[in-house]
């Protein structure tokens, strides 16, 4: 408890150095503007970033990037108000009730509520953060390396096949981003695999390319092909921004309840927000004491799944931080950060650059602060940010994101990727498969594949060393049964379909 | 209750999804064909062939899936689409990509980029938005290349800045 204070001390120490500062603001202020345009959610906000931090020290740029995450997160919720138009699935609840209540001209107090809420919700959680990181680390020093394989067992499970709409097509994702995974030097080796003699796919898959491939240019081309189809229409922010009494007498309890629903799902190795925000919704409709204004424009309807959504993205930073476990594609991204940089995160980087971590931690503190004072006085610039004709912002978004690559790998086999990874995630979009697996699948791929022939080296080959350790027995059996679930409670439902 | 519903059972078969189901096994044999060419290490535990004999089980199985699930037409229904906006933006990628590679330079590059994009969302003023897309390169190149010093490739035009 006390080192945690000492430790977090330590960390604002860090954090309000000026040049800090200015680093925090610089990331709050382009994650926003990144992340309010249409289409664009948080985890593509920080791949598109990425190639700016490039020259930073890791301290500055780690603290950029959480200004970023944060940034894009209330630059999201502002498009889902104002055009409804979520750039992840994270936001459709927040649009469910914010763009009506754009719409019948409470728009103001709907960016308000949700500014707010998600100020609330991201101060608590960041300090469930702080409490939780240093004991979740204590426990994470004892895996072994069958016990780190058996976790990431879970994450790839949880992440694919539980909470998608089809355990198939998540799985399928997640198995085209293992297979990416494997693609270049085998470390333990030094055998190629799947390089089929390009010299540029010896150093493997690079995880913006895929990233920037499957989002931006799989998003722009999936826009473009049925422009036919919709029209967006951007509602105007009249009257005051100000909320009422009454607003914030029916906001701040489902700010509360969000982030209580938001923090701990956020922070199993289950991943996504959406669960979250969808329960928060759900919750509010059945608590509020204004039933008819569902559908119509509620606010408790925005203050609640915005507050759920802003504590599971800090809620998602805990197995970050203390496992290297990315449960979300944008904490994938954030672990492609500190990749960068060679960087772990794990219980070693907290021993090892207590600074670095519990630097970032309290500029997540200092990067909400921030979004608050900057995002309501300046909630007309990013209006007008939303106002750019299509053709010029998504032709605006594919050069930026090419200009990541060409900055990064100025070479013809790497763009090919890209445009390679952008028709993938076209065809995905457009077959309605999960996009985050197989990001995530990349990420944890060779790192499970490697922490499991540890395992087997160090038990002389003896498979039976997974279920002999027993927290690594008891991760595999709730992989399993999170990977049976979702089959059998679906041939329960078929069952009961055909009876009646 | 037996009886069949005759809707369900008329359901069509999705050739879309066929393709998907044949593109991962496709896949599968890429993967084990690959792993054969690895020599089986002498250590303990597993070499390298391994994994990728393990995802292309998995790649395998979800084959299946996937066909069962694209014979029994379960795929979710899809909109019409578009092909003319996706070919136009591909032609602009692969312009990107022959102008980087001649070494033509980052701002005739992106601009290509840009004006097959803004055409393919409906945007036909070409010469206004060559326009837009030289200015804004040039200034993309100058704020990242010699503010922030991130190497962006050179061309002629780079070179008279």
């Amino acid at each position: 408890m006390i080192d945690t204070f000492a430790a977090l001390a330590h960390g604002m120490a860090v954090a309000i150095q000026p040049m800090n500062l200015l680093y925090a603001l610089i990331g709050v202020f382009l994650g926003t503007a990144v992340g309010v345009l249409p289409g664009i959610g948080p985890a593509l906000t920080v791949a598109l970033l990425l190639p700016v931090t490039y020259k930073l020290d890791p301290g500055g740029s780690l603290i950029m990037f959480a200004g970023i995450y944060y940034g894009g997160m209330y630059g999201g919720s502002t498009t889902a108000i104002l055009i409804n138009t979520p750039g992840e699935s994270a936001s459709m609840a927040t649009a469910l009730e914010g763009n009506k209540m754009a719409k019948a001209g409470r728009g103001g107090p709907a960016l308000a509520t949700s500014a707010i809420g998600s100020f609330v919700a991201g101060t608590i959680a960041t300090i469930g953060l702080a409490f939780l990181a240093p004991w979740l680390v204590d426990f994470a020093v004892r895996f072994g390396p069958e016990d780190y394989f058996a976790l990431m067992c879970v994450a790839f499970v949880t992440v694919s096949a539980t909470f998608g709409d089809s355990p198939i097509r998540g799985l399928t994702s997640l198995f085209i981003g293992l297979t990416l995974g494997l693609i270049g030097i085998d470390k333990l080796t030094g055998q190629a695999r799947l390089a089929f003699g390009i010299p540029e796919l010896l150093d493997g898959v690079e995880v913006t390319t895929l990233a920037v491939g499957l989002f931006a240019v799989g998003e722009a081309l999936y826009v473009a092909s049925r422009r036919h189809h919709t029209e967006e229409k951007l509602e105007p922010v009249h009257g005051s921004l100000w909320m009422t009494t009454e607003d914030w007498k029916r906001s701040w309890k489902p700010w509360l309840r969000g982030t209580m629903f938001g923090f701990p799902i956020g922070a199993l190795p289950a991943g996504g927000a959406e669960i979250p925000t969808f329960l928060s919704y759900s919750t509010e409709k059945r608590l509020t004491k204004h039933p008819e204004e569902f559908g119509k424009g509620a606010i408790e309807g925005v203050a609640g799944p915005e507050a759920a959504n802003n504590a599971s993205a800090a809620g998602t930073l805990v197995p970050l931080l203390t496992l290297g476990l990315p449960t979300s594609a944008t904490a994938a991204m954030m672990l492609a950060g500190f990749q960068q940089y060679g960087l772990n995160p794990g219980p070693l980087l907290f021993a090892e650059r207590p600074d670095l971590v519990w630097g970032l931690i309290a500029s997540l503190f200092i990067a909400n602060a921030m979004l608050l004072v900057l995002n309501l006085p300046l909630v007309g610039l990013w209006v007008r940010l939303l106002a750019i004709p299509q053709p010029w912002l998504y032709a605006g978004i594919l050069v930026f994101a090419t200009m990541g690559t060409i900055a990064a790998k100025p070479s013809v086999v790497e763009l090919s990727m890209l445009a390679g990874f952008g028709v993938l995630g076209f065809l995905m979009r457009r077959f309605d498969f999960p996009i985050a697996p197989v990001v995530v699948g990349l990420i944890l791929g060779p790192i499970a594949e490697s922490q499991l022939r540890r395992a087997l080296a160090i038990s002389l080959g003896d498979p039976m060393t997974l279920l002999q350790s027993p927290i690594s027995a008891t991760l595999l059996g709730i992989a399993l049964i999170a990977l049976l679930a979702p089959f059998v409670l679906k041939g329960l439902g078929r069952f009961k379909a055909n009876e009646d | 209750m037996t009886s069949v519903d005759p809707a369900h059972s008329r359901r069509r078969v999705d050739r879309a999804g066929l393709v998907i189901a044949a593109l991962l096994a496709g896949l599968a044999a890429v993967l084990v064909w690959d792993a054969r060419g690895l020599p089986s290490t002498g250590m303990y535990g597993m070499g390298p062939e391994a994994m990728p004999v393990v995802v292309a089980s998995g790649l395998a199985l979800l084959a299946i899936g996937n066909f069962i699930d694209a014979l029994r037409g379960n795929l979710p229904a899809r909109e019409s689409a578009d092909p003319v906006p996706v070919v136009l933006i591909l032609v602009g990628l692969a312009l990107l990509i022959a102008i980087i590679g001649f070494g033509g330079g980052f701002i005739l590059a992106t601009s290509a980029l840009f004006v097959t994009t803004s055409a393919a969302f409906g945007r036909r003023a070409i010469l206004a938005d060559s326009i837009i897309a030289l200015v804004m390169s040039t200034l993309i190149y100058l704020a990242f290349d010699r503010l922030l010093t991130l190497s962006l490739p050179a061309g002629p035009l780079e070179r008279l800045l």
